[in-house]
């Protein structure tokens, strides 16, 4: 167990692209931290800086209180679950989890035993002679879990771990990693696009957007009260509507002449931000929805359509029996505090 | 009906189609195999006025000729000596090659050139570089206080065919292992890194062994190449000397019928030759169909 800060780092790769233009990140130890954002905003980089596997170019890690900016990856004392679990094809399951205590000269005793336990506890038990390649998806995932923890390491890093699994196995795998970092305990850096996977896993949610940290927080924090436009959009399925108006005093009054009340703004452009989720049917509601597409998807429904009088596009997840048909006009509204205001321009919160 | 009479009409096609493949294999390997596998039991007096059928007499005078298991040996050597060296220097700038892969496109385009090189030219290269008189490399070891001499030292002469037929292959070999190291993804060694693997430890324990199928592949073409490919080197620069030192077996299979014009042996050679090819083909496609297990 150690604490890792991330002392305002900066990542130019050779060529000249500066991929991380100064980032400062500190999780606690113990916490589970997960770094989410969309493809290409340098989730990877940062975690492989941190295992050393990438070099830093500016700025100080910090693992332990420990500087290991100039240490080799082994000497970091962290584990790496990678995507394509980078199992040793040659090596059977049991030689797979062993080659890292190897490598410590680790007594062969205290070897079996590290082993054996960490397979009982992934229920590798039955595999511990088979090759990689005699596995399926799942198990080749849970021996690269297996590889990382017999190490017993002061920090797991995990870079999209679950990627390669289908969605039913996702979630089983999901909820397994969850209760095994609880269990030991051990800081985490786990890195993702997805964003129910961020949700669901974090005790410390990070977005990330083209190398810059969004927004930092407990995983619901960032849900209820995102700090951007870019985070609100992210961080929910399906996405947040923006509503795109003018401020006043007084409210917002949205494209199509409509007012919402909302006290404490003072003026310019904005998005107004609604999850689908806490919109409801009102007949006296502000936003007035002309139904386009109606997705059922069991328990709720995804009503697809266009705020009327303008063309901004807007999802209402409603629940119950009588759905509307593609053509109909609804009325719909939302609770107090439900409503986000983000600056029109910046995409800042404003309310 | 109809299928029928559509397969007719092309029924030549196909035939045509492989035709100038075909006309080449009898020219150039049907055609002579069978004419060796002829001559190889015959047998012609010296002035070549009389030949006489002698069955399998030119094979049992070849196996008990010291002169002939000599060469066999010798040419043992050679091979696994031009395997050896070629395959561990082209490994060695694989590796070197695979850590800064984005300047490999030039280093590749480099490495290919020796292979361009027919082998004759590559002897008369390597021969004027090694020359006693006038050779720089030659004029270099005797610096060092080597007095190089592969017209009266054996190990010499075979240093020198080694060097020159190892040269050629290195290029080969080199795009082989490179391809092969640049195939285990680059996370494997990543993550043997964070377990603890030094670069060596790493090389040897996780490349070596995922690299295994390239090395036997390449080993076999080697030794095909060390056997068959070699005799425009050794012509060009031992001639098979001092002393039958480098008299290797193709070499042999040509001295004996152009200089010793002993037809009937040279070709009982170039059977036993024939047969050592089909052999290792056979090894190599044997391979090819089960994949060397890791
Ligand atoms: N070795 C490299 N050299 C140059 N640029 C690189 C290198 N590796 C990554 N990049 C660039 O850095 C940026 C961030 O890459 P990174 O792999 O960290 O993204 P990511 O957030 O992990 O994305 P994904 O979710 O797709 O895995 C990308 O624009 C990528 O093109
Ligand atoms: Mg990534």
């Amino acid at each position: 167990m150690a604490n890792i800060s991330i002392d305002t780092i900066k990542k130019i790769y050779p060529g000249g692209v500066e991929v991380i233009p100064g980032l400062s990140l500190d999780i606690a130890a113990g916490e589970l931290c997960v770094l989410v954002g969309p493809s290409g905003c340098g989730k990877s980089t940062l975690l492989r800086m941190v295992a050393g596997l990438e070099e830093v170019t500016e700025g100080e890690i910090r693992i332990g209180g420990r500087r290991v900016n100039d240490l080799e990856p082994a000497a970091r004392d962290i584990s790496m679950v990678f995507q394509n679990y980078a199992l040793y094809p040659h090596m059977s399951v049991f030689d797979n989890m062993a080659y890292g205590l190897r490598n410590r000269r680790m007594p062969k005793p205290e070897i079996r035993t590290r082993v054996d336990a960490a397979a009982g506890a992934l229920g590798l038990e039955g595999f511990l002679d088979r090759k990689p390649r005699q596995l399926s998806g799942g198990q080749r995932q849970r021996v690269a879990m297996g590889r990382a923890i017999v190490r017993e390491p002061a920090a797991f890093l995990f870079d999209e771990p679950l990627s390669n699994l289908d969605a039913k196995l996702r979630v089983k795998t999901r909820v397994e990693i969850r209760a095994l970092q609880q269990r030991l305990g051990t800081t985490s850096i786990y890195v993702t696009h997805d964003q129910l996977e961020a949700m669901t896993l974090a005790d410390k949610l990070v977005v990330m957007h083209a190398g810059r940290i969004e927004q930092v927080g407990p995983p619901l924090g960032v849900y209820e009260r995102p700090a951007t436009a870019f985070v609100a959009g992210f961080i929910g399925s399906p996405p947040m509507n923006f509503l795109p108006g003018e401020a006043h005093t007084t409210g917002v009054r949205l494209d199509n002449g409509v007012d919402i009340a909302l006290p404490g703004l003072t003026g310019g452009r904005v998005d107004l931000g609604v999850r689908p989720e806490d919109l409801h049917v009102d007949p006296a509601g502000p936003v007035e929805l002309s139904v386009r597409v109606v997705e059922r998807l069991g328990a709720t429904a995804n009503v697809h359509g266009r705020l009327a009088g303008t063309d901004a596009e807007i999802i209402a997840s409603l629940s119950g029996t009588d759905l509307p048909a593609p053509g109909d006009t609804l009325r719909l509204t939302a609770g107090a505090g439900k409503w986000h205001v983000f600056d029109a321009a910046q995409g800042i919160r404003l309310l | 009906m109809r299928t029928k009479k559509v397969t007719f009409r092309h029924r030549w096609l196909p035939y045509l189609l492989v035709a100038p493949q075909i006309a080449i294999t009898i020219v150039f390997f049907i055609w002579p195999a069978s004419q060796a596998l002829y001559q190889s039991v015959l047998r012609q007096d010296a002035f070549g006025l009389r030949t006489e059928f002698v069955g399998l007499q030119n094979f049992a005078r070849l196996f008990a000729d010291p002169l002939y298991i000599k060469s066999f040996f010798t040419t043992i050597a050679f091979s696994a000596m031009v395997a050896g060296l070629s395959m561990l220097v082209a490994l060695i700038l694989a590796v070197m090659a695979d850590r800064v892969i984005r300047r490999a496109t030039v280093y590749r385009t480099l490495l290919i050139w020796p292979y361009a090189v027919a082998p004759a030219v590559a002897g008369v290269l390597w021969w004027f570089l090694f020359n006693p008189t006038i050779g720089i490399a030659a004029y270099a070891l005797d610096q060092l206080g080597y007095d190089w001499n592969h017209y009266s030292s054996g190990s010499d002469a075979m240093a020198l065919i080694v060097i020159a037929a190892a040269w050629r292959q290195v290029s080969y070999n080199f795009l082989f292992f490179l391809a092969g190291l640049q195939a285990i993804p680059r996370s494997l060694t990543e993550a043997a890194a964070i377990d603890g693997a030094g670069p060596f430890k790493r090389f040897w324990s996780i490349q070596m062994p995922l690299l295994s199928p390239t090395v036997f592949f390449l080993i076999v073409v080697n030794v095909v190449y060390a056997f068959f490919e070699t005799f425009g080197i050794v012509h060009a620069t031992t001639s098979g000397g001092p002393g039958n030192a480098t008299n290797i077996l193709v070499y042999k299979v040509w001295r004996d019928a152009f200089e010793g014009l002993n037809l009937g042996s040279s070709a009982a050679q170039s059977v036993v030759l024939m047969v050592i090819v089909i052999a290792l083909t056979a090894i190599q496609f044997r391979y090819i169909e089960r994949r060397v297990e890791y």
